[in-house]
């Protein structure tokens, strides 16, 4: 866990173990809880949670019971697709053995009592399992006790079954133990660790089928996404953005036409003093309509910042020139091995360069936030996916504590790592403090274009040494791209062995669990690339662009080798001492990873004859990081047009192992989106950097996987009852290579870029004699 | 003022003629179920039944709907029961969700004119509806089982194509 920030952070996941024996410690009693405001259950009318009647039981701050016996449980997830609140619901509820129908979710406002409120990397189920397991048997175990002792019988052997509690011959539902009070008990912390947790084998809920408690709300029009956030008085703004990501300036401001538009409000030049949006300019208008009409016709002058001409070429040589130094850059901790001895001694070496393009969130609910001061508190309504991260950023740009700061919590129409990044809070709650009224902030789909944090373009060179019997010396990986975590949360990156800070998300994924003798994986900053926008978290992240390079780099090896790909990564996925795996995440190691990869192979045919230029590729990798490994294994099949250099991909086998598998129909539905996603990065959507901004604006340019487009879909789980880890992100990492290995194998043609275009396609064709 | 009905409910607008269906529907009406994605006609999460055409309402005037029937997710079925609706949550389709009432509203629209929609009429017809999440499968497969449902006989609802 140390290479992980978040995990680590003090204050973080560790408190929140701490919150939960804090309030039980505190004892367990009723209480009237107050339900805030706007904090959300899907399920419910307009989102509003709905108030229960009568005494509830909080034995922990993660759920609640009424007398009704209905269990609410707190998510500090962000859901954005992924039915993150079920995933969590389902697992407490299992341990505090409710049925499901009684199950409810809050996705709660920002609160410090929460802790760190994070959602991304793949991690909310992972990380909340322990945690929610243990407060469900907390539960249980408390109201055992005190259904007991309402039946005046011993609470020994007594058990509880769908909400009911058994014990002594007699029986009670927990709806009742709460109408009728008494329930004391508290927990030390020794004792919270060493609850029974049910063996998988008990488990009803976990595993099972079921249906998401957001979707209903989805299909409807229901659902409340932060677009939707209404207050009486609020009036509306579109930004004017500067030409520059960083460092611009406003020099005038003209809104004389911009006057004659009826509903036009002002302009508001904003004044940041957190600097995370300098050189905007507010249009503010009565309806968003207007602000839309006035601020085409309002004219901002600016002095722009730094990479105001940068381009995308740039931005690659320069991250090929940091390559090739030999110095620069971080060494990652556990793969620092001296390669040169075995780089002289090789008897054969292989190098190749891959490089990924600039790629957009282009989640489809546009950037938006409203902000307004409320009983000496900003209220800020937007979809956010760590507001711990911009809630201190927020107080210094407002000027005020932390705690006089909420986010109140909307659906997200799509996250995909963009809402990590609660930049576009800011300027909504600085022109709400400098107006004095509600502002709701819309950006329009160029804007927010413009004003991503995108998924930097990457270079990366990986060197591999060979002596003269088929066996690997050593490997290099050397990555150079823009970081997303020096970008927006520098404090929280690590330190390589050799002393250099580097950001893990833009390197996880080189750091594989092959067995190639010597390894050295160095991660370099494209300083160019931080200092003309900011990088971007996106879907993936880091292990979307290292394995693109290292999984299509394994199989020119084996074609360096002359030995089939799949047979290769069977032979160094050994499992055998840093590979083995060393806690319950990683147990078994290398291992589970050769198992994915044998499945993938056989269900997708690996070996049989195929149509001419058609091939089957395969990739694997363990998701996003070393700590948190989640098998995956993709085989691609595509047919290449040799005529058009059009590329087909015609299906996706997909095996992943993520130990247990909480809700089996969103983890599937995850991998489905994760390898689309996959398979859109690969051929159909990025973008470049001209003069500083990305080159394409919108959907008549940017052309991200549509339904024609869709492959068949094959999607296997390896049934496991070990740690359950993230479903997120990981499938994404394997399609790209796998498409590229898919199409050498069908033609012979080797791409080394993504997006693999038809040109690019028909250009390798006509150079391969 | 542009009057037409929306959900079957008379309305009188008090807007430029040139403003955008999608914000009057959004902002003056209030019913936010249609949303905002692109504002060039090219995401589909706009997509609303005008006269019970599939229609982009983020680059429809209101003048264009004056006297006209505006049908939005929230009235394609007075108990959101739609048998496209049905298989939406059968088939548990939509994750985020943004998109899904224009991916719904352009499925029912589709289904009127092709009551047994082909793979080919799907890709055509539901192409110009990005969903971000690529629920593209389900969206696919639900489409069929609607199909079916409303006795038009989809071939092979199994969501993947042929």
């Amino acid at each position: 866990m140390s290479r992980l920030p978040p995990k680590g952070e003090s204050g973080g996941f560790l408190s929140r173990r701490n919150f939960l024996i804090a309030s039980t410690g505190a004892g367990l009693a009723f209480g009237f809880s107050a339900l805030v405001e706007a904090a959300m259950d899907p399920a419910a009318p307009g989102g509003v949670p709905i108030a229960s009647t009568g005494p509830r039981f909080e034995p922990t701050l993660w759920f609640a019971i009424d007398g009704e016996g209905i269990v609410t449980v707190n998510i500090i997830r962000a859901e954005m697709g992924q039915h993150v609140g079920t995933a969590l619901a389902r697992i407490l509820a299992d341990e505090l053995d409710v049925a499901w129908d009684k199950v409810r979710i809050v996705h709660v406002d920002s609160d410090p009592k929460w802790g760190l409120m994070v959602t991304g990397g793949s991690w909310s189920v992972w990380q909340t399992f322990p945690i929610f397991s243990q407060a469900g048997a907390a539960g249980r175990i408390a109201l055992v006790e005190a259904g007991a002792k309402l039946l005046n019988v011993s609470p020994v052997g007594g058990t509880a079954r769908g909400g009911v509690v058994h014990v002594g011959g007699r029986s009670i539902s927990y709806g009742d133990i709460v109408k009728r009070g008494g329930v004391a008990r508290t927990f030390t912390p020794e004792e919270l660790a060493k609850l029974p947790i049910k063996p998988a084998a008990e488990r009803k809920l976990i595993g099972k089928p079921g249906k998401a408690l957001d979707i209903a709300a989805k299909i409807n029009g229901a659902a409340i996404y932060g677009i939707d956030a209404k207050v009486p008085g609020m009036v509306f703004a579109r930004p004017k953005l500067p030409p520059t990501r960083h460092g611009a300036k406003v020099l005038s401001v003209n809104d004389s036409e911009a006057k004659k538009i009826k509903g036009y409000l002002r302009c508001l030049t904003i004044e940041d003093p957190s600097d995370t949006v300098p050189g905007w300019v507010l249009v503010i208008a009565e309806s968003y309509p207007a602000a839309l009409r006035a601020s085409e016709l309002v004219k901002v002058k600016w002095a722009a910042g730094p990479g105001a001409k940068v381009s995308e070429k740039d931005l690659q040589d320069h991250a090929a020139s940091l390559i090739a130094k030999p110095d620069g850059g971080a060494l990652l901790e556990n793969k620092t091995a001296d390669t040169a001895p075995a780089f002289k001694a090789a008897k054969s070496v292989l190098e190749q360069t891959y490089t990924a393009a600039t790629v957009l969130h282009f989640q489809l609910e546009p950037l938006n936030a409203l902000a307004f001061e409320k009983d000496g508190m900003m209220e800020i309504h937007t979809g956010n996916q760590w507001q711990s991260l911009i809630l201190p950023t927020l107080a210094k740009a407002l000027g005020r504590p932390e705690t006089q700061i909420v986010m109140r919590t909307y659906m997200l129409g799509g996250g995909f790592g963009r809402r990590l990044n609660g930049d576009y809070a800011v300027p909504a709650a600085l022109a709400a403090k400098a107006l004095g009224k509600p502002v709701k902030l819309v950006l329009t789909r160029e804007d927010d274009v413009r004003f991503d944090s995108v998924r930097s373009p990457s270079v990366q060179t990986v060197r591999m040494a060979f002596d003269g019997a088929g066996n690997i010396l050593a490997q290099e990986h050397h990555a150079a791209a823009g970081w997303p975590t020096l970008a927006n949360a520098p404090a929280l990156m690590p330190k390589g062995k050799n002393g250099v800070a580097y950001d893990p998300f833009a390197i996880s994924g080189a750091d594989h669990w092959y067995e190639v003798g010597a390894h050295k994986v160095r991660a370099i900053n494209n300083d160019l690339a931080n200092e003309t926008f900011r990088p971007g978290w996106l879907r993936s992240v880091g292990p979307g662009w290292t394995n693109w390079a290292g999984e299509s780099f394994i199989d020119e090896a084996a074609h360096h080798l002359k030995t089939d790909p799949v047979a290769l990564r069977l032979k160094l996925l050994t499992g055998a001492g840093a590979n083995a795996g060393s806690d319950a995440s990683t147990k078994g190691g290398a291992k589970r990873q050769a198992e994915v990869v044998r499945r993938a192979a056989e269900a997708a045919g690996w070996g049989r004859p195929l149509p001419k230029d058609t091939g089957l590729g395969l990739a694997t990798s363990f998701g996003q990081e070393r700590d948190m490994p989640t098998w995956v294994a993709c085989v691609a099949r595509v047919h290449v047009d040799r005529a058009s250099g059009v590329v087909t991909v015609q299906k996706l086998t997909l095996v992943t192992d993520a130990g247990t598998i909480v809700d089996p129909d969103g983890a599937r539905a995850q991998t489905e989106g994760a390898a689309l996603w996959g398979l859109s990065m690969a051929l159909h959507e990025g973008t470049e950097f001209v003069n500083g901004q990305v080159k394409d604006l919108n959907l008549d340019t940017y052309t991200p996987l549509r339904i024609s487009d869709t492959p068949e879909l094959d999607i296997q789980f390896v049934d496991s009852v070990e740690v359950p880890v993230g479903l997120g992100e990981p499938a994404t990492t394997v399609v790209a290579p796998a498409i590229a290995n898919a199409i050498f194998r069908a033609v012979g043609v080797r791409l080394r870029h993504i997006p693999i275009t038809s040109a690019a396609v028909l250009k390798a064709l006509a150079e391969q004699t | 003022m542009t009057q037409f009905t929306i959900n079957g409910r008379a309305v009188s607008i008090d807007a430029d003629e040139d403003t955008p269906l999608l914000w009057v529907i959004r902002d003056d009406i209030g019913l936010t179920g249609t949303k905002f994605g692109c504002g060039v006609g090219m995401c589909g999460a706009c997509t609303v039944h005008v006269g019970g055409r599939a229609t982009r309402s983020c680059i429809t005037p209101i003048s264009a709907v004056e006297g006209a029937e505006v049908t939005t997710i929230e009235g394609l079925d007075p108990a959101g029961q739609h048998p496209v609706q049905k298989a939406w949550l059968d088939l548990q389709t939509p994750q985020c969700g943004y998109c899904q009432s224009g991916q719904i509203m352009q499925a029912a629209a589709m289904l009127k004119d092709f009551p047994a929609p082909t793979d080919q009429d799907i890709d055509a017809t539901m192409s110009g509806n990005l969903c971000r999440c690529m629920t593209y499968v389900r969206i696919r497969a639900a489409i069929k089982q609607a199909a079916e449902a409303m006795g038009g006989n989809a071939p092979s609802a199994t969501g993947a194509k042929s």
